[in-house]
């Protein structure tokens, strides 16, 4: 019995000191991080937004974590101001920091690209506004509905080209489109003094 | 106990193993045959995600088949239906063999792959549906937790009972490394689904998670199957006792710490990935230590691969365990992480992880273990070996693949005068061949999931002996034949 217990319970202790070390101590250790300017707790529609976001699996494409100066190209690239802090996430009960960039980073993507037409153009096809991306559309997010059908209160969303509606329709942004949108202008970064 | 040269002894050892393989029959079968659907439903949603991204506008038009949705369910079928079902099956019929004793729990075990199949079933279901968590490598809802946590520790139950019955002084290394991963992988599901995170430090919580969900739950596992498969097959004991406690013990103090290099870089506390970028580096030590001493297990014999099916699944995941590992450890470097980190290349060294590796060695293993439990042999050599060509050829494919275009795209990505849309457009040719890769391996799932039938069903023509890919010369497989190899878990150890 006895070697047979040493060997299991020295393999728990084993990944017992690394749950604490990288699991915990990081909890402990940012507990009181301070957000950072700019970065504000969420909207009723801008956590629907996230919902969306987080549903649609947009991470896995998109980080949302911006290299530091000296280690990659990404603020050569303008794709922020500063490399991210701990201090962006605080109001993220779940981290969309991603592994994988197949498309762009977003974390300052309302400072890139702020247009809600471009936006939602985007999100309903998105070669019809970057030829060549491989990012999948998402038709469902809206509806194409004829034209004397759209109420006042909806958000037409312009297509052009070869993925414009047949004549006389129009897309239209749903609520979920919407507040995907008002999600993805959460992700702005500010530039902070040097800490 | 000496080698069983006396036939009265051969005897009495082969009745006492078709006693203890018997025991494990309908646990092995249900864990192993789930597995295998879940591969299927798994490598259908990955051929989905991956000609996505050759036709992007190909099924958009709901959302349950998108590609953020499909790609995560791919992961979590392999992961938690695949590997880890057919892990517990093959687990459980060593964990019986080397611990010389009936398998205890088998109602704990069929209840558990019961539970195991509705927590996969919700959890699939449930990802494409829209409830995915978004946590990468635990997207599946918490109500498919609530089934496979306890279908986990109802494993970890069995196997302790079975324990106790153990008629065994000595433990052979791959019921260590069995046992700790029974330790393990109910404690890193558990740990995770804590609602203690958020934020940054939630996100080293995850990498700790998601790579020891690799490295203490499927390595191990496959690690065991190989320890004792290797030998068995070609008949002589592992090289070095020491060398294996020495992988064993250095394996499990250093892989749990290295997750975080997935987040080099990132906003997390330096010290973080500090530390898992050390310890990634001294799992070259383990690695080493079980390439070395597997080589000089086989060395001599290797030409037996040619026949053997199991000892050729099994030396290829061998094989591809020292490359990931060695590969993972410099690719935690900062100056590695730089270019390949957020690139196709990760995705290739996960393949080479989960695939090449414990694949295929689950694969080997499955080919040694089904005619045991079933006491039916394979159906046909010529499905094996397609099945070998195509999944061998077809993961090579795959991670060259995406090795070469990870790497271009690391390089174009470092250099901010190339346009973000022609990185993609040159990773376009590459996202083909990984298609063409992925459809290999997957025909060659459909092939190994007709031999699994077949057998389970008791089908095909009955064969005499052990399935050779093509006629063995007499003696080279003597052990296998006669069931009296030297009686490796009874060796001098510790």
């Amino acid at each position: 019995m006895t070697r047979a217990f040493l060997i299991f319970m020295g393999a728990f202790a084993a990944i017992l000191m690394s749950f604490t070390a990288l699991a915990l101590v990081p909890s402990l250790q940012l507990a009181a991080i301070e957000p950072t300017p700019g970065t504000t707790n969420y909207t009723f529609e801008e956590r629907l937004g996230k919902q969306v976001y987080m549903r649609e699996g947009c991470i896995y494409c998109h980080t949302q974590q911006v290299r530091p100066n000296g280690f990659g190209s990404d603020m050569d690239r303008g794709w922020g101001p500063r490399g991210s802090l701990p201090g962006d996430y605080v109001y993220d009960d779940t981290h969309q920091l991603g592994t994988m960039r197949t498309g762009p980073d977003l974390h300052d993507i309302a400072s890139r690209q702020p247009s809600r037409d471009w936006q939602l153009a985007h999100l309903y096809q998105p070669r019809s506004v970057s030829p060549g991306s491989v990012m999948p559309a998402y038709p469902y997010l809206f509806e194409v509905k004829n034209e004397a059908e759209v109420r006042a209160s909806e958000v037409t969303v312009p297509i052009s080209g070869d993925y414009a509606p047949p004549e006389g329709q129009v897309v239209v942004a749903t609520d979920e489109a919407l507040a995907l949108y008002e999600y993805l202008m959460t992700l702005e970064m500010q530039e902070v003094d040097d800490s | 106990m000496p080698e069983s040269s006396a036939s009265s002894d051969g005897t009495l050892e082969a009745n006492w193993r078709r006693t203890v393989d018997r025991s494990t029959k309908w646990p092995v079968i249900a864990f192993i045959a789930s597995g295998t659907f879940w591969l299927l439903v798994g490598s259908v949603l990955a051929i989905i995600a991956s000609l996505k991204f050759n036709m992007p506008d190909w099924l958009v038009q709901q959302g349950w088949l998108t590609f953020g949705r499909v790609r995560p369910a791919h992961l979590n079928t392999v992961i938690y239906g695949w590997i880890s079902m057919t892990g517990v099956g093959v687990a459980t019929w060593l964990w019986a063999r080397l611990l010389k004793t009936r398998l205890r729990g088998q109602g704990l075990l069929l209840t558990s792959v019961g539970l195991w199949n509705v927590g996969m079933v919700i959890g699939t279901i449930g990802i494409l549906a829209g409830y995915s968590r978004a946590i990468e490598w635990v997207e599946m809802p918490l109500l498919a937790f609530a089934f496979i946590v306890p279908a986990m520790a109802m494993v970890t139950a069995a196997f302790l009972l079975t324990l106790r019955e153990r008629r065994v002084h000595h433990l052979f290394i791959s019921v260590w490394y069995t046992g700790a991963a029974m330790l393990w992988g109910p404690f890193l599901v558990i740990a995770i689904l804590l609602p203690i995170y958020s934020g940054v430090p939630e996100s080293t919580a995850n990498w700790w998670y998601a790579h020891n969900i690799l490295g203490l739950w499927i390595t191990p596992i496959a690690l065991a199957a190989a320890y004792y498969l290797i030998p068995k097959v070609i008949g002589r004991p592992v090289y070095s006792y020491h060398l294996s406690y020495l992988g064993f013990w250095t394996l499990a103090l250093f892989y749990n710490w290295a997750g975080a290099h997935h987040l080099v870089g990132g906003p997390v506390p330096q010290w973080t990935t500090t530390v898992s970028i050390v310890f990634s580096m001294m799992m070259i030590i383990p690695v080493v230590v079980v390439a070395v001493n597997h080589h000089l297990t086989v060395v001599g014999h290797f030409k037996k691969v040619i026949y053997s099916p199991t000892l050729r699944f099994v030396v290829f995941g061998a094989m591809s365990y020292t490359a990931v590992s060695l590969q993972g450890s410099f690719q935690s470097l900062r100056a590695w992480q730089e270019i390949t980190h957020f690139t196709q290349y990760t995705i290739a060294h996960s393949h080479l992880g989960v695939y090449a590796f414990a694949t295929m060695i689950l694969f080997g293993a499955t080919y040694y273990i089904m005619p045991r439990v079933m006491e039916w042999e394979w159906e046909s050599p010529r499905l094996v070996s397609i099945h070998f060509w195509t999944t061998g050829l077809g993961i090579g494919i795959y991670i060259t693949a995406l090795f070469i275009g990870g790497v271009i795209q690391g390089l174009q990505l470092l250099d901010p005068d190339v346009a973000f849309l022609q990185i993609v457009e040159d990773l376009k040719p590459w996202f083909w061949v990984r298609s063409v890769g992925g459809t290999l391996m997957t025909i060659g799932h459909f092939v190994f999931a007709y031999l699994l039938y077949r057998i389970i069903m008791r089908q095909g023509a009955p064969q005499t002996g052990p399935t050779y890919f093509r006629p063995a010369p007499e003696d080279m497989f003597r052990s296998r034949n006669t069931e009296s190899a030297p009686a490796l878990d009874e060796q001098p150890g510790l």
